[in-house]
């Protein structure tokens, strides 16, 4: 294991492993009869006498007996006590008492028997000794449970085997997936049990089956294919060496689009966060001309609203979002018409006024949830089904939580966009935002329409507070953080136009997500923003300018 | 292509480049009779063409009037010879040498055309003196304005405006107080100090009384000679008080034009504003 | 005797401004008298700490002036002449950085702390020439000045007016906030500057210096006062309440209306600069968070509150918001947002005039 330091790298679960495999380990054939044990003892019992011994050998020798003893076991091989003991002592739970030599297993300071699995009260860990490994016998250890995997009835399983074996290939375990290939029903098992034999043939085979071996990795993204391919196109044979390199040039091409293709879809994600926010803006100022400064602070009563519903439930955090988001849209819906009746009613046709006006109210809602809830940040805990990741390949893996905050967005923006344009109250908001004299005289309630329609926005930022407490801190300032971003993006996609905040919203999250590797994340906002402030010179409304009556005008 | 072109364009010898060649000749010329030439007009706004291949021309020291009904683009023509709007297509030069379509409003302002908006447009936290001064013809620089007081013949001159807009008494109120006629006197009277050699008048009756329409009529003729005035107007008994030529537009171009009577005799015209 | 009959005309109509100034004028009497010669323990002392917070409020009052020329009479409400005002106040920090010389924790003769710090060999470009007080005084007008000439001359030359014009310079002072908190800018990123030690040789901490300051401020109020009242007097004034008023009249008058104002806006930012300067020797400290828009927004209610489109209420707005906020801040600090909101709230809906509009009121009731 000497190059093994150099070339480790870090796998899925976090163990340093070795990825090139230097040297197999070909003395696991060994006789057991020099280890003179009483044949008639079982693997399991043969396996413990080996296993207390202070020798590496005799440990080794314990393993394979274990790994016979878990095959015998059978299907429900995760829970047979070989297996077990080879967990732990990968893991180093496995002890040994000092005095009766009894198996235990020592976790978080629990004691209980390695054969039992009974909880042994009262003892003291200090009576016990760790079983030490070492390298060799840890990566036998590895390699050992991954081969117990690959006959689990569970294709996941199986799956995650293979992929660990594929780290380290050895000529069994390709030899092993040769037989068990053909009985795979798996696609995807199959496939890596292949990738997992042309990788062996790659280290032994002759020059021809090594082109050969080299034709059929070429499309693998697996990092252990990238690494041998490296390796082997420093080849004393050239024809090795260019198979080598070309196979290794597709691959990090390969990497390179799926690189692309997540910083799209970051972008993506991170414009649905934008669009959230700002598309109730789009509303407010778009269809009414209203600057509405409290828009964060609507946002941030949202967020706050998801805290409080884990609050109240919090046995069922996997369902409070779906009480969240309707309570959210009610809680800052009303909180709008308040500010609508109360304020803005007096203000329309004065935007700027609007602007003051609505600050101060942003000022107050901020200041209340300081004294009411806390001036820190609260915790708003994520449902479990948010999660997890989407693993696509072994470079490309989507997170849950953001794959969600984008279709999210586009159920929020659909559902707006057909309820102004298909409903009853989208038809008055719009006639009164054409014309407000001319709705009234046909019998439009137009301060109710303006009471609704302000209230529909602020819903919207609520809602768009929930998505929002599930990706940053919720906190008194959250609304802040927003509020001239969400500005930006109307400004960009044209006011009043729904279409417009989409395409700005998603287009801005993407040009932040492209700049930021060069640039750095506070240095490709400063740009973005320089972008639209440039941007609005050339073109003062926006990307898709709207007619008729417009805020400013 | 464009590209290959703009490049041609730039390479070639026989010609100055746009932005170094004078933009406006200083000079007036209005040698060969018209102040103002129009030449295959079009403007169309999403679609709609709201001037649709125009020829105008106006001649030097004319009274015209110009009449059609709503939607004839009578003022987009206004916003096209002020500057405000740019056309998709045509010529608009300012006697022979100006070309309009490369000013903006303050430099077609400052060349000499004046204008008088369809809904009079005053300065409405000024006094009505001021609102003139502010019209006034002369230097209208930044630095030039911040020592800038008015000379004797300037301050003749306003005086003398104020007595023909019959705003003397109301010198010193603000504009804003003022009825809707004076307003629109007031208005006259800004364009009259702006001393231009083209005046537009957009609607200058509308709110008028009969004995006001009377005065503005008499003023109106009395300026023409001296300057060229083109008024829009939908009072026909006022056009034919002033108007000697009748100019009518409709879809965006020309359909008519002639003496009053000649016009109103014209099939299309009745055509038009009758109905088929 | 002509400078008297220049002074009294532009104060004649204004007696808001008569008072304002004549205040001032005691000002600078009374609190170096109070301050140096009355003994301390004379209840009639002014301790320091409060001529220093009172050359803070005039700088603000400065700054108020430059806001409400932009907004009461050129009509462009400015969310970020907070901007300038931090522009102003680092450049008068870059120099006092540079006058702190070998004195600081790591004693290098050229470079600032910070930058020693962030091992930095040598001083960047843009720092050279601010241990030169005339450069770095020069750069105090110049460096917002510049921006706003630019800024103004990009955004008012494509027309862009009302609330796009507001959101956007909203957008120009977090960008720079965000900017100026980066380490790599050169600015001392977040900590900003700081540990002053003297200004043109005089030793900041001193009494006397304080008071130096302090005068210096009133002057330039005064003058920055006096300035915007010849503007708003002249004809150019007449011709920005026009533009504010029916700008495309303007533009038909033969006005060039974008030279009217971007000169405007440069000038108010050149004030605002100043204040800026003035401010940062007082406090000790110039930091990125003078560039949140949260600041620039704040400036606008005292103007609002003073009355917009009369001078000296911007003056006393800014002076009675910021007394109200020492007073709020130390006595009960929770309610200090719920009075700045409400504040807001309150003047955009019952006083669109301001307290200048009630003293007119008062006025006019007399009157007849």
């Amino acid at each position: 294991m000497i190059t093994s330091s150099v070339f480790a790298e870090e796998t899925p679960s976090g163990n340093r492993v070795p990825s090139v495999v230097t040297k197999s380990v070909s003395d696991n054939e060994q006789s057991l009869e020099e280890t003179s044990l009483h044949p008639k003892l079982s693997l399991l019992e043969k396996a413990e006498i080996l296993l207390k011994e202070k020798s590496f050998k005799k440990k080794k020798q314990a393993v394979e007996l274990l790994i016979e003893a878990g095959d015998k076991a059978g299907n429900n091989s995760s829970d047979s006590i070989a297996r077990k003991w080879l967990e732990n002592l990968l893991s180093g739970h496995l002890y040994q008492h000092r005095k009766d030599k009894t198996l235990v297993f020592v976790v978080d300071g629990k004691i209980s028997n390695a054969i039992s699995n009974a909880l042994i009260e009262n003892a003291q860990k200090k009576d016990f000794k760790k079983i030490t490994t070492n390298n060799a016998l840890r990566k036998q250890l590895r390699s050992a449970i991954a081969r117990l995997d690959l006959s689990s009835p569970d294709a996941e399983t199986r799956l995650h085997a293979v992929n660990n074996m594929l780290d380290d290939i050895t000529p069994e375990n390709a030899a092993l997936f040769k037989n068990l290939a053909n009985q795979e029903k798996n696609k995807n098992v199959k496939k890596a049990m292949q990738l997992g034999i042309a990788l062996a043939a790659l280290n032994q085979g002759s020059k021809e089956d090594k082109i050969k071996a080299i034709k059929e990795v070429a499309g693998s993204l697996h990092p252990s294919v990238r690494n041998r391919l490296a390796l082997l196109a420093d080849n004393e044979d050239k024809a090795i060496a260019n198979a080598a390199g070309s196979a290794l040039q597709k691959i990090e091409s390969r990497i390179k689009m799926f690189g692309h293709a997540e910083t799209l879809f970051f972008g993506i994600s991170l414009g649905s966060v934008l669009v959230l926010a700002a598309i109730g803006l789009a509303i407010t100022f778009g269809v009414m001309g209203v600057i509405n400064m409290a828009h964060g602070e609507l946002i941030m009563l949202g967020a706050y609203t998801t805290y409080l519903v884990q609050q109240l439930m919090p046995n069922a955090i996997d369902y409070s979002l779906f009480v969240a988001i309707p309570a959210a849209f009610m809680v800052s819906g009303l909180m709008g018409v308040l500010i609508e009746r109360t304020v803005i009613r007096h203000l329309y046709g004065r935007p700027l006024e609007t602007l003051l006006a609505t600050f101060g109210i942003s000022l107050i809602l901020q200041q209340l949830v300081r004294t009411g809830v806390s001036p820190q940040n609260v915790p708003v805990s994520n449902p479990s089904w948010m999660s997890g990741s989407l693993e696509i390949n072994s470079v490309l893996s989507l997170t849950l939580n953001r794959m969600y905050i984008v279709l999210f967005c586009l159920m929020v923006f659909f559902a707006l966009y057909f309820l102004l344009r298909k409903s009853a109250l989208g038809l008055q908001v719009r006639a009164v935002s054409q014309n407000r004299q001319m709705a009234r005289a046909m019998g439009v309630r137009s301060a109710r329409v303006d009471a609704m329609t302000f209230g529909l926005g602020s819903g919207v930022a609520g809602v768009a507070g929930v998505a929002l407490s599930q990706l940053t801190n919720v906190g008194p300032n959250l609304g802040q953080n927003y509020i001239i971003d969400s500005f930006m993006v109307v400004v960009f996609g044209g006011v009043g136009n729904l279409w417009g905040t989409l395409i700005a919203g998603l287009s801005l999250g993407v040009i932040n997500k492209v700049m930021e590797p060069w640039a750095g994340a506070v240095l490709a906002k400063i740009l973005v923003l320089v972008f639209i402030i440039l941007f609005i010179q050339k073109r003062p409304r926006g990307l898709f300018p709207q007619k008729g009556r417009a805020a400013g005008d | 292509m464009s590209m290959l072109d703009s490049i041609r364009q730039t390479m070639r010898r026989d010609e100055v480049f746009p932005f170094m060649a004078p933009k406006v000749s200083e000079l007036l010329d209005v040698s060969h009779g018209p102040i103002l030439y129009l030449e295959d007009l079009n403007v169309s706004f999403d679609g709609f063409k709201a001037i649709n291949d125009l020829n105008l021309y106006i001649d030097a020291g004319e009274l015209r009037c110009i009449i059609g009904p709503n939607g004839a683009g009578k003022t987009t023509m206004m916003d096209i010879i002020t500057g405000k709007t740019q056309p998709d297509s045509g010529q608009a030069w300012f006697g022979q040498t100006i070309d309009l379509l490369r000013m903006t409003e303050p430099e077609i302002a400052t060349a000499g055309i004046g204008r008088k908006f369809q809904k009079p447009t005053v300065f409405e936290y000024h006094s009505v003196y001021e609102n003139l001064e502010l019209a006034m013809h002369g230097d209208k620089g930044v630095w030039h304005s911040l020592i800038a007081h008015m000379n004797g013949e300037q301050r003749a001159l306003l005086d003398e405006t104020l007595e023909t807009i019959g705003l003397k008494e109301q010198a010193q109120q603000t504009a804003g107080a003022l009825s809707h006629g004076q307003k629109q006197w007031l208005e006259i009277g800004m364009l009259l100090v702006q001393n231009p050699h083209l005046l537009l008048v957009d609607e200058p009756v509308a709110g008028m009384t009969h004995q006001e329409m009377d005065r503005t009529g008499e003023l109106l003729t009395s300026l023409a000679g001296k300057h060229s005035v083109v008024v829009v107007e939908h009072d026909m008994d006022f056009v034919r008080s002033i108007a000697n030529k009748v100019t009518v537009l409709h879809q965006g171009s020309v359909l008519a034009e002639g003496t009053m009577d000649e016009v109103q005799n014209n099939q299309r015209v009745i055509e038009v504003y009758l109905g088929e | 005797m002509i400078l008297f009959r220049f002074f009294s005309n532009l104060l004649k109509d204004d007696r808001g401004g008569q008072a304002v100034l004549l205040i001032l004028f005691l000002m600078t009497i009374l609190v170096p008298v109070l301050n140096l010669w009355v003994p301390a323990d004379h209840p009639l002392h002014m301790p320091t700490y409060l001529v220093t917070l009172m050359g803070k409020y005039l700088t603000y009052a400065l700054l108020a002036v430059s806001v409400d020329l932009v907004w009461g009479y050129l009509g462009i409400l400015s969310l970020g002449h907070g901007a300038f005002f931090a522009l102003g106040g680092y450049a008068m920090g870059m120099y006092l950085m540079r006058q702190i010389g070998d004195r600081g924790v790591y004693g290098n003769p050229d470079l600032p702390d910070f930058m020693v710090f962030l091992n930095w060999k040598e001083l960047p470009w843009f720092w050279q020439g601010f241990d030169m007080s005339w450069f770095a005084f020069m750069m105090v007008a110049l460096a917002p000045g510049l921006l706003a000439f630019v800024f103004g001359w990009l955004a008012f030359r494509s027309r862009v007016t009302g609330v796009y014009l507001s959101i956007i310079t909203q957008a120009l002072t977090y960008a720079l906030m965000l900017a100026f908190f980066r380490n790599e800018m050169g600015f001392g990123g977040n900590n900003g500057l700081t540990d002053f030690k003297e200004i043109l040789g005089f030793n900041l901490q001193a009494d006397s210096t304080r008071i130096g300051l302090f005068i210096a401020s009133a002057i330039a109020l005064a003058v920055g006062y006096l300035a915007c009242r010849y503007i708003v007097l002249s004809k150019l004034g007449r011709i920005v309440v026009a533009i504010r008023d029916e700008e495309s009249r303007a533009r038909f008058l033969g006005y060039k209306v974008e030279r009217y104002k971007v000169w405007i806006f440069t000038f108010s930012a050149i004030l605002a600069g100043i204040a800026g300067a003035l401010y940062v020797p007082q406090v000790g400290i110039i930091n990125p968070g003078e560039f949140s828009p949260l600041n620039s927004i704040e400036l606008v209610i005292w103007v609002a509150i003073g009355g917009r489109a009369t001078l000296y209420g911007a003056v006393v707005g800014a002076i009675l918001v910021n007394y109200a906020k020492t007073v709020f801040t130390g006595a009960m600090p929770d309610s200090w947002l719920f009075a700045l909101g409400a504040l807001f709230v309150l003047v955009t809906l019952y006083l669109p005039q301001g307290l200048a509009g009630i003293m007119r009121h008062f006025r006019k009731a007399e009157a007849s």
